[in-house]
C-alpha cells in the first residue's frame, strides 16, 4: 500500500470532518425537525402554525423591538466614547480603550449577577424603585452593559483609521464642525457603525441569560421562546429557531458581515 | 476657556460610561469582606467569604470543572483550528470557500441555535451527555475564531519562504514546522485567549451539552439566582469574592505587561 504524501491540503481534513458532523448536521437536522410531524412525516404545519399564530410573531416582534432599543441606546453611548478617544491626543489611549474591555474578562454570568445585585440595592433607595424594578429597564441596561465593548471596539478601529488631513481640509474649506461631523466623520466610520450594531442586535435578540437574571424571566426575547418551546415541542422549537436563522444571516448579510478581527475582547490591542 | 470646558466634558462623559461599568464590580468587590451576605449595610469587615471560596469543596469544584473545560477545549480548539486554517488556506478555491462558509455559521449563528442543533443531533444519533459532548460543544464555538484569528497571519506571510525552504532540502512537514509556523504564532496565541475567554464565558452551550451533576461557575450562578436554592445566599456570596479575585488578577495582568511593553520599548533604544 503506498503511503499518501505528507501534503499542506491534508491538514484541513481534521476541521472539515468536525465541521461536517458538528455544524452541517445538526444545521440539517434542525431543518428536519422543523418540517416534519411528531410523526416524524414531513409537514408544513408547523410552518403555518407559527406564521398564523399572533402570539408567537408578536413574542418575535417585541424582541426585536428590545433588541433595538439596546442596540440604539448602545450606539449613542459607544459613538461618543470612541470619537473621544480616537480623536484625543492624550498618551497611551489606549488604556483609555483597555479600560472599557477588561470588565468583558469576568465571567459574564457573575458580571450579570454583579448587575443584579446593584439594581437590588437601588431597588432599597427612595425614587429609585420605580426604575429598579422595571424588569424591562433593567434587561435593556444589562444589555447595553454586557455588549457595550462590542459596539465601542469596531467603531474606534474605524476612526483610527480616518486620515487627519480630511478634518483639516473640510475645516480650511469652510466646514464647520459640524459639517465636518456630518459629511466626513459620520460617512467613513459607517462600516465600523454596522459591525458594531450586527454584534450588539444579534446577542440582544437571542442571549436570555440577561433577561432571565435581571428581567426576572418576565421579558420574553426569541432565545428563550426557543429555549421553552424545546421542553415539548422539538418540531416547533425547530421551526423557531430557523426562523431565527433566517433572521440572523438576513442581517449579517445586510449589514456587510462579520468581522473577527473586532470581536476579540483587546486580545489584539 | 471654551477649549477647557469642551475639554472636561469629553473627560466628563468617558468617565461616567467607565463609572457605570465598574459600579456593579466595585460593589461586590466592597461587599465581599463584608461578615453578612446582604448588600446596603455594611456590618463589619471579615475574610469569611474568601474563606469559604477556599474551603467549599462545591466552589472548589464547579471552578475546577470551568478552568478544566476551558484550557481542554481552548487546547482541542487551537490544534483542530490551526491545522483546518493552514489547510484551508492552501486548498483549492472550492475547498476553502466551502470551509469558509461553513466556519462562519457557528460565529453568526445564536448560541441557543448551535446547543439546540448539537442536542438534537446527539440524541439522533443515541450519544449520552458526557464529557465528550460538553467538550465538542465548546469546541464548535471556539474553533471558527482560532481559524478567523490565524487566517490574516496566513495572508500576511510572505509564501515564498515555504518555497525556499523546499529548495534547500526540508521536508514539506519540516518547512510548515519550522517556517510557516513561527510567523502565525501570534495569530495562534489571539486564537487560543481568545477561544478560553469564550469557553470560560459561556452559559448556554454547557447547560445542553454537560454531563447530568456537572456544574461551571456560570451554569450554577444562574441557576442559584434565577430558580434559587437553600443555600445559595451563602455560595453566591463566596462568588463576590471569586469575581473580586478575577477583576484583581486581570488588572494585576494589564499593569505588568504594559510594565514589561516599556521595559522592552526602553531597551530597544
Amino acid at each position: 500500500m503506498k503511503i499518501p504524501r505528507f501534503s499542506r491540503k491534508t491538514l484541513c481534513i481534521p476541521y472539515g470532518v468536525f465541521l461536517v458532523f458538528f455544524v452541517l448536521v445538526p444545521m440539517l437536522v434542525i431543518l428536519f425537525y422543523a418540517f416534519t410531524d411528531s410523526a416524524m412525516h414531513p409537514s408544513f404545519e408547523n410552518f403555518i402554525k407559527f406564521f398564523s399564530d399572533l402570539t408567537k410573531l408578536s413574542t418575535i416582534g417585541y424582541s426585536l423591538v428590545i433588541a433595538l432599543v439596546t442596540t440604539v441606546v448602545a450606539l449613542l453611548i459607544a459613538y461618543p466614547v470612541a470619537y473621544i478617544l480616537a480623536r484625543s491626543n492624550i498618551k497611551k489611549k489606549y488604556i483609555v480603550l483597555m479600560l472599557f474591555v477588561l470588565p468583558m474578562w469576568i465571567n459574564f454570568v457573575l458580571r450579570v449577577n454583579a448587575l443584579r445585585e446593584l439594581f437590588n440595592l437601588l431597588a432599597q433607595a427612595d425614587g429609585l424603585e420605580m426604575i429598579a424594578s422595571s424588569n424591562y429597564f433593567k434587561t435593556i441596561f444589562g444589555m447595553v452593559y454586557d455588549f457595550l465593548p462590542f459596539m465601542i471596539l469596531p467603531l474606534y478601529t474605524t476612526m483610527m483609521k480616518i486620515d487627519r488631513s480630511l478634518y483639516e481640509a473640510s475645516a480650511d474649506l469652510g466646514g464647520s464642525g459640524f459639517t465636518t461631523f456630518t459629511r466626513v466623520t459620520l460617512p467613513l466610520s459607517m462600516p465600523g457603525i454596522m459591525s458594531g450594531v450586527t454584534m450588539v442586535f444579534l446577542p440582544s435578540m437571542t442571549n436570555y441569560v440577561v433577561s432571565d437574571m435581571l428581567g426576572n424571566a418576565k421579558v420574553t426575547i426569541i432565545g428563550k421562546f426557543i429555549y421553552d418551546y424545546f421542553g415539548n415541542d422539538w418540531h416547533m422549537g425547530s421551526m423557531i429557531a430557523l426562523v431565527l436563522l433566517v433572521v440572523v444571516f438576513l442581517s449579517t448579510w445586510l449589514t456587510g458581515g462579520f468581522k473577527a478581527e473586532e470581536n476579540v475582547r483587546g486580545t489584539n490591542l | 476657556m471654551k477649549a477647557i470646558a469642551k475639554k472636561c466634558l469629553k473627560a466628563g462623559f468617558v468617565g461616567l460610561v467607565l463609572l457605570l461599568l465598574y459600579a456593579p464590580i466595585l460593589l461586590l468587590a466592597v461587599y465581599s469582606f463584608d461578615k453578612t451576605n446582604l448588600i446596603g449595610q455594611f456590618r463589619g469587615f471579615s475574610f469569611e467569604h474568601y474563606i469559604n471560596l477556599f474551603t467549599d469543596q462545591n466552589v472548589l469544584g464547579m471552578i475546577g470543572n470551568t478552568l478544566l473545560l476551558a484550557v481542554v477545549a481552548a487546547c482541542l480548539s487551537t490544534l483542530l483550528g490551526t491545522a483546518g486554517a493552514l489547510g484551508m488556506y492552501y486548498s483549492k478555491k472550492r475547498v476553502k470557500g466551502t470551509m469558509t462558509a461553513l466556519n462562519q455559521i457557528p460565529v453568526i449563528n445564536a448560541e441557543i441555535v448551535t446547543a439546540l442543533a448539537l442536542t438534537v443531533t446527539f440524541v439522533a444519533v443515541r450519544i449520552e451527555r458526557s464529557w465528550f459532548t460538553l467538550i465538542i460543544g465548546h469546541m464548535v464555538i471556539c474553533t471558527p475564531f482560532v481559524v478567523l484569528s490565524v487566517i490574516p497571519k496566513l495572508k500576511q506571510m510572505d509564501g515564498s519562504l515555504y518555497e525556499a525552504a523546499l529548495d534547500l532540502g526540508a521536508s514539506p512537514f519540516k518547512a510548515l514546522l519550522t517556517v510557516v509556523l513561527p510567523q502565525i504564532v501570534p495569530g495562534v496565541i489571539s486564537g487560543f485567549m481568545l477561544a478560553i475567554t469564550l469557553s470560560l464565558d459561556d452559559y448556554i452551550v454547557t447547560m445542553y451539552t454537560r454531563p447530568t451533576g456537572f456544574e461551571t461557575i456560570s451554569t450554577y450562578v444562574y441557576n442559584a439566582t434565577t430558580k434559587g436554592n437553600a443555600h445559595t445566599a451563602v455560595t453566591l456570596s463566596s462568588f463576590w469574592a471569586l469575581t473580586t479575585i478575577i477583576f484583581l488578577i486581570i488588572v494585576l495582568f494589564v499593569v505588568c505587561s504594559n510594565l514589561v511593553g516599556r521595559k522592552k520599548k526602553e531597551e530597544g533604544k
